[in-house]
C-alpha cells in the first residue's frame, strides 16, 4: 500500500511544482492547491498503513492493539479544511485580479512594486 | 490551566464580536477596543504568573503529555504576548483618531483580532501541529487585512504575500508530517526527548526543513521577497501591527527549534543560520537605502533587523539567545513605533515618499523629535533601547571569535544610521517641495500622538533602564535552555 501512495504522491507533488511554477495566474493557484494535496497525503501516511480496525480497546482489554492510527487522519482533516479555505480564498482573489488588471501573466501585475524609470532611484509615485 | 489559553480566547471572542457588530461602527469600535484592553490586563496576569512560576501550562481535556495537545507560556512567549496585545491596543486606540486615512472597513476590527489570536496562540502553542494551525490563522487574517482595500495595488501584493508565504507553510507542513512518521511524536518536550535519544541521519534534512520554513515566515534572505512586496500597500496602523508581529512568529519558532527542541543542533546548521542573518542584514538595509517611500524603507529595514535576531541565534549560547529575545522584543515596539511616526508624517506632509515631502520640523518639532528618538533606538545610539540589543550581539561574538560578524553587525549600523537620517533630512528639515504647502489643521490626532508617545517613552525607559529586561532575557534563554532561571 504505501508503494502506490507514494507514487501518487510523487506525481502529484511534481504536477503541482511544475503549475506553481507557470506565468499563468490560475495555473499557478491549482498548481499550489496540488501541492497542498499531494502535502495531505504525505500528513496521512505519516501513521503508516497497516490494519484498518477502528482504535477502539474492546471490554475486558486494557491496551490498545493491531488498530489504524488515528492521529495522521486527524491531523489531515485539519490540513484539508485549511488548505480548502485558502484555495477559495485565492480563487476569489485570482478573479478581482483579472477584473482588475485585465491580464492572467504574472509578470504583468507589477502595480504594487512598479518598476523604476530613473537608473538609480525608484518610480516616484503619484498614489500614496 | 485557564490563565495560559485566556490571550488565546479573548482576541477570538473579541473576533466573533466585532463580527456580528458590523451593521454598527462605533459599537464595534467599542467592542474591539475593550477587548483588546482586556488582552492587555490578561498579558500582564500571565506574565506576572510566569514571573512566579516558571512555566504556565495547559493540556487540552486533561490528557497526559505527550497525547494531549499542550499550550505553554514560558518567559519568552509570553514577553511577546505582552508586545502584541500592547500593539493591538495603540493600533486601536489610533482608530479614535483622524490619523487613518484609509476608507472604514467592517472587517478591519475581527481580522484585527484574529491576526492578533494567531500571533499569540502561535506564541504559545508548544505542539508542532497547533503550531502549523495557528500560522494559517495569522497567514489567513493577514491576507485579508492585505485585501480589504480592494485597490488593484493591494489585490496584487496579496497575491504575492500569499503565494510565497504558502511555500513556507506548506514547507512546513511536510516537516511535521516527515517528523511524525520518524519520531512518533508532535509535542515539542517529546520530540527533544525522542531526537536526543537516537538521533538518525534522516533527521539533519527535516530539521533544515523546519528551520527553512521559519525563515520564509521570518522574512529572512533570500527568502523574504514577500514582505518588500506587500507592506507598503497597507494603511499605517495595521502595518505597524504587521511589522511588530509576523516575523517575530518565525523568529520566536526558531528560537524554540533551535534550542528547546533539538539541541544540540548540528554546528552546521548555525553556521548556515549565521551567514543567512549576515545576509539579511545586508541585503535589506542595502533596500533600504536604495528606497525613498518610507514604508519601503522601514520594511526593509525589517528584513535587516531580523538577520540581527538570526546571528544572535546562530551564536549558539545562553547569551546569545537571551541577545535575540531581547532583540525581538526592542525591535517590536521600536519598528512599530516609526511606522506610526511615518503614518502622522503622512497625515501632516500628504504623502509618503520623501521626494515629495519636507519642512514639517517647523510645523511639528514634537513628531521630529519622537521620530529622530525612534530611529535613533534602531540604530543604536546609547542611550537608547536599541544599544543594548546590538551591544549584547557584538560582545558575544566577539568573545566567541566571530569578529567578522561583529563587524558587520557594527558596519550594518552604520547603514542604519544613513537611511534613518535620510528619512529625517528629507521629511523634517528639507524645506517643501510645494511652496504653498502648509499642514492640514486636522481636527483630532491626540490619540494617535498618545500611542505614539508611549512606545516612544517604552524604547527610552528600555534604554536608560535596562538592567531588569537584562535579567529577564538571560532567565528567558535559561528556561528555553531547560534550566531553572
Amino acid at each position: 500500500m504505501i508503494w502506490p501512495v507514494a507514487l501518487a504522491m510523487g506525481v502529484v507533488i511534481a504536477a503541482g511544482m511544475y503549475l506553481a511554477f507557470s506565468r499563468e495566474l490560475l495555473r499557478c493557484l491549482i498548481g499550489l492547491a496540488m501541492l497542498g494535496s499531494g502535502i495531505n497525503l504525505l500528513l496521512f501516511s505519516a501513521g503508516r498503513f497497516g490494519s484498518s480496525a477502528p482504535p477502539i480497546i474492546r471490554d475486558m482489554e486494557t491496551v490498545l492493539s493491531g488498530s489504524a492510527n488515528a492521529l495522521p487522519q486527524a491531523l489531515v482533516l485539519t490540513a484539508i479544511v485549511i488548505s480548502f479555505a485558502l484555495l477559495c480564498f485565492s480563487l476569489v482573489l485570482a478573479v478581482r485580479l483579472l477584473q482588475s488588471s485585465g491580464s492572467d501573466d504574472v509578470l504583468q501585475l507589477r502595480s504594487a512594486e512598479p518598476p523604476a524609470t530613473d537608473p538609480v532611484k525608484p518610480a516616484l509615485e503619484d498614489e500614496p | 490551566m485557564m490563565m495560559a489559553v485566556a490571550p488565546i480566547l479573548l482576541p477570538l471572542a473579541t473576533a466573533l464580536l466585532c463580527a456580528l457588530a458590523q451593521a454598527a461602527p462605533r459599537l464595534q469600535r467599542s467592542i474591539s477596543l475593550c477587548g483588546a484592553v482586556a488582552l492587555l490586563v490578561c498579558a500582564i496576569a500571565l506574565l506576572g504568573q510566569v514571573l512566579q512560576r516558571g512555566i504556565v501550562t495547559m493540556a487540552a481535556g486533561n490528557w497526559p503529555l505527550p497525547f494531549g495537545i499542550e499550550i505553554a507560556a514560558d518567559r519568552l512567549g509570553s514577553a511577546l504576548v505582552l508586545v502584541a496585545a500592547v500593539m493591538l491596543v495603540v493600533v486601536l486606540v489610533w482608530q479614535y483618531s483622524d490619523a487613518d486615512t484609509a476608507p472604514a472597513s467592517p472587517f478591519l476590527h475581527p481580522l484585527l483580532h484574529g491576526l492578533v489570536a494567531g500571533a499569540v496562540a502561535a506564541f504559545l502553542a508548544a505542539d508542532l501541529f497547533n503550531l502549523y494551525v495557528w500560522f494559517e490563522v495569522a497567514l489567513i487574517c493577514s491576507l485579508g487585512l492585505l485585501a480589504q482595500g480592494g485597490a488593484l495595488r493591494q489585490l496584487d501584493a496579496a497575491l504575492k504575500y500569499f503565494v510565497l508565504n504558502l511555500f513556507g507553510t506548506l514547507l512546513l507542513l511536510t516537516a511535521v508530517a516527515l517528523l511524525y512518521a520518524t519520531t512518533g511524536q508532535l509535542n515539542f518536550k517529546a520530540l527533544g526527548a525522542a531526537v536526543a535519544g537516537g538521533g538518525s541521519p534522516l533527521l539533519l534534512p527535516m530539521v533544515g526543513m523546519l528551520i527553512l520554513a521559519f525563515l520564509i515566515k521570518a522574512a529572512a534572505f533570500p527568502f523574504y521577497a514577500w514582505l518588500p512586496a506587500s507592506y507598503h500597500t497597507l494603511p499605517g496602523p495595521v502595518l505597524a501591527l504587521f511589522s511588530a508581529l509576523l516575523s517575530k512568529i518565525g523568529i520566536c519558532a526558531l528560537i524554540r527549534t533551535m534550542t528547546s527542541i533539538f539541541y544540540p543542533a548540528p554546528e552546521l546548521l548555525f553556521e548556515l543560520l549565521g551567514w543567512i542573518a549576515l545576509l539579511s542584514m545586508l541585503s535589506g538595509v542595502l533596500g533600504a537605502a536604495y528606497h525613498w517611500d518610507m514604508r519601503r524603507i522601514l520594511a526593509f529595514h525589517s528584513i535587516s533587523q531580523v538577520g540581527y535576531m538570526l546571528l544572535a541565534v546562530a551564536l549558539a549560547s545562553r547569551a546569545g539567545d537571551a541577545a535575540a529575545i531581547f532583540f525581538a522584543l526592542h525591535h517590536s515596539l521600536v519598528k512599530a513605533g516609526l511606522i506610526l511616526a511615518a503614518a502622522l508624517i503622512f497625515r501632516q506632509a500628504g504623502h509618503y515618499d520623501l521626494r515629495r515631502i519636507g519642512g514639517l520640523y517647523a510645523a511639528r518639532p514634537g513628531l521630529a523629535i519622537a521620530f529622530l528618538l525612534l530611529a535613533l533606538s534602531l540604530v543604536g545610539i546609547p542611550p537608547l533601547s536599541g544599544f543594548w540589543g546590538k551591544y549584547l550581539i557584538v560582545t558575544e561574538s566577539i568573545l566567541q571569535g566571530h569578529y567578522l560578524w561583529a563587524g558587520m553587525a557594527l558596519f550594518v549600523g552604520a547603514l542604519t544610521f544613513y537611511s534613518m537620517i535620510k528619512i529625517w533630512l528629507q521629511a523634517f528639515w528639507k524645506p517643501h517641495p510645494d511652496p504653498n504647502w502648509s499642514p492640514p489643521a486636522t481636527p483630532r490626532l491626540f490619540p494617535a500622538y498618545a500611542g505614539l508617545g508611549a512606545l516612544v517613552l517604552t524604547a527610552l525607559w528600555i534604554g536608560l533602564f535596562p538592567e531588569q529586561l537584562l535579567v529577564f532575557v538571560t532567565d528567558a534563554a535559561t528556561t528555553l535552555h531547560g534550566g531553572a532561571p
